[in-house]
């Protein structure tokens, strides 16, 4: 029998459209996609936009240099330390000062604790939404510790608007070199669980590799950054091709992976926690005496002109560009989120395939909607 | 050769599982491993760090005398309007007129904890407290006024 709901649901060719959010567990946020399927391929994927807006440029505009770093921890929440470094190093472009050494070690230090514990929880999540439910509280146990050691050192647990123009707003608590250490201690007993459980688990391995396949050219073509972009073969970290703050004084490895499938996307994850810890390892003990913020006016003006900054966030290239007419308020700023390009690939991805491996692209892209928003 | 492949398949398949249930199996007999806090029933013994940012407060000594002077430097630093100075002209008893706060009005629904009005105040008249249980029934219990009633300027601070 013909009702209206099939009506509505399939278009004349006996396709059917479905819609996946915005309110679903798998989409991580408020995303809204909308899928063309036959029978179980995907013909189309649509994603719509705009649920989370806040207009976080607009707002940045009647901000000034000092306030408008906290709305940048809400965009891309899981690596607000980044973001807020991001703007940090931009405004300062424009002021010419110089960083106290112990304030970029700390700055460097923060990043790297938050890219762990972003890195860490997409790996719980996308096991979550393969199934897989434990995972998702192991990955939290050892969020928690980060977690404490930022609500210690910084107030906040999550939106820590840490790092101000000249450097950070307070000097490392006195626990938090003991901490760390414990963090990094915890790390290395418990990082074969993370293969244990995951990673050479079959019903994982069937379900992501060789799904999801992103080329490297089609990689570049959409401006895919961060992780996503690693495993297809492009090197892409901006802390390798254009060091900022101490990064080229480090020793670190970019991982590339040339498989450019979910399982590649995953194990750049992985790894990357390890390259993480190994620069928090060089750094925790050698945290040079100074000043941790740079004499700075009271009142910040930049001069006239156009000031661009990239960092590499947990998720890919951040960019902040800021444009001034020699006021206190920017005239307009614009961020390039890596969520919202990572997302433009997710069609081209999964076109053809099936709407489980859907699930498992969408989690190995790691996609943050705040983000993608902004 | 099909049905060798076969067998190891399955014997891999088999193997990946028994290594990922015997951690799942060794956290359910280890509960001393297991790190879940009781909220809300450890309220007492819940202590969080002394830099938390829960709201802004305004310490008071013993005479009921706050350090706060009036500048409007935290309401300037603000980014979402939250702190509101309302100041009078207080008259000593030499007859000289001084400048005072009447009503520091803090929004706690507006406050987005970045900590920006503390780092502003020169005299270090607010700080944050690490209450976090702000829920109420009415929104506008939010608003607060900080300075006690009849408090008054300490001494020495200018």
């Amino acid at each position: 029998m013909y009702t209206i709901t099939e009506e509505i649901l399939t278009t004349p060719s006996g396709d059917m459209v479905i819609n996946v959010g915005p309110q679903h567990p798998a989409t991580h946020g408020v995303l809204h996609l909308l899928i063309t399927l036959n029978g179980e391929t995907i013909k189309k994927v649509e994603p719509h936009l705009g649920y989370i807006h806040r207009s976080i440029e607009k707002m940045c505009e009647s901000l000034s240099y000092r306030q408008f770093i906290y709305s940048t921890s809400r965009m891309d929440y899981l690596s607000a330390h980044i973001n807020n470094h991001g703007c940090a190093l931009a405004v300062e472009k424009g002021l010419q000062v110089e960083i106290p050494p112990r304030a970029e070690v700390i700055r460097v230090l923060m990043d790297e604790l938050t890219r762990v514990a972003s890195h860490i929880l997409a790996w719980g999540a996308l096991a979550m939404d393969l199934g897989a439910f434990t995972p998702f509280f192991h990955a939290f146990r050892e969020r928690e510790m980060i977690n404490d050691i930022m609500e210690e050192t910084c107030g906040a647990r999550l939106t820590m608007n840490y790092m101000v123009p000249g450097g950070v707003m307070m000097d490392i608590h006195p626990n938090f070199q003991r901490r760390v250490k414990e963090l990094l201690k915890q790390f290395s007993e418990k990082i074969d669980e993370y293969d244990e459980l995951v990673t050479y688990n079959t019903i994982f391995i069937n379900r992501t590799k060789n799904v999801g396949y992103l080329s490297k050219e089609d990689a570049i073509s959409f401006g895919v950054s961060g992780p996503s972009a690693r495993a297809s073969g492009v090197s892409c970290d901006i802390r390798k091709i254009y060091p900022y703050s101490i990064y080229d004084k480090l020793k670190f490895d970019e991982i590339l992976y040339t498989e450019g499938d979910s399982y590649a996307r995953y194990m750049v994850r992985v790894q990357e926690v390890k390259q993480s810890l190994s620069i928090i390892e060089q750094l925790i003990d050698n945290i040079p005496e100074g000043d941790f913020q740079a004499k700075t006016k009271a009142v910040l003006k930049l001069p006239k002109g156009e000031f661009y900054s990239r960092v590499e966030t947990a998720r890919g290239e951040l960019g902040v560009y800021i444009v001034s007419e020699g006021g206190m308020t920017p005239y307009r700023i614009k961020f390039r989120s890596p969520g919202y390009s990572n997302l433009s690939a997710l069609d081209h991805m999964t076109r053809g395939s099936k709407i489980g491996d859907l699930i498992a692209s969408m989690g190995t892209l790691d996609l943050v909607i705040p983000d993608i928003d902004r | 050769m099909f049905l060798k492949e076969y067998i190891s398949d399955v014997y891999g398949a088999v193997k990946s599982m028994a290594i990922g249930m015997k951690r799942t199996l060794y956290y359910f007999t280890h509960h001393q491993e297991i790190i879940t806090q009781q909220y809300p029933d450890n309220r007492d013994t819940l202590v969080l760090p002394e830099r938390f940012r829960g709201e802004v407060v305004m310490a008071h000594d013993e005479k009921n005398e706050h350090r706060c002077t009036g500048c409007t430097a935290c309401e300037l630093a603000c980014p979402n309007g939250t702190i509101k100075i309302i100041t009078k002209f207080d008259i000593s008893p030499e007859g000289k007129k001084k400048k005072a706060i009447d009503k520091f009005i803090y929004h706690l629904e507006l406050c987005t904890m970045c900590n920006l009005c503390i780092e502003a105040c020169p005299t270090n008249a607010i700080h944050m407290a690490q209450t976090f249980e702000h829920s109420v029934f009415d929104r506008a219990q939010l608003t607060k006024v900080l300075n006690k009633p009849g408090s008054k300027l300490q001494e020495g601070v200018e």
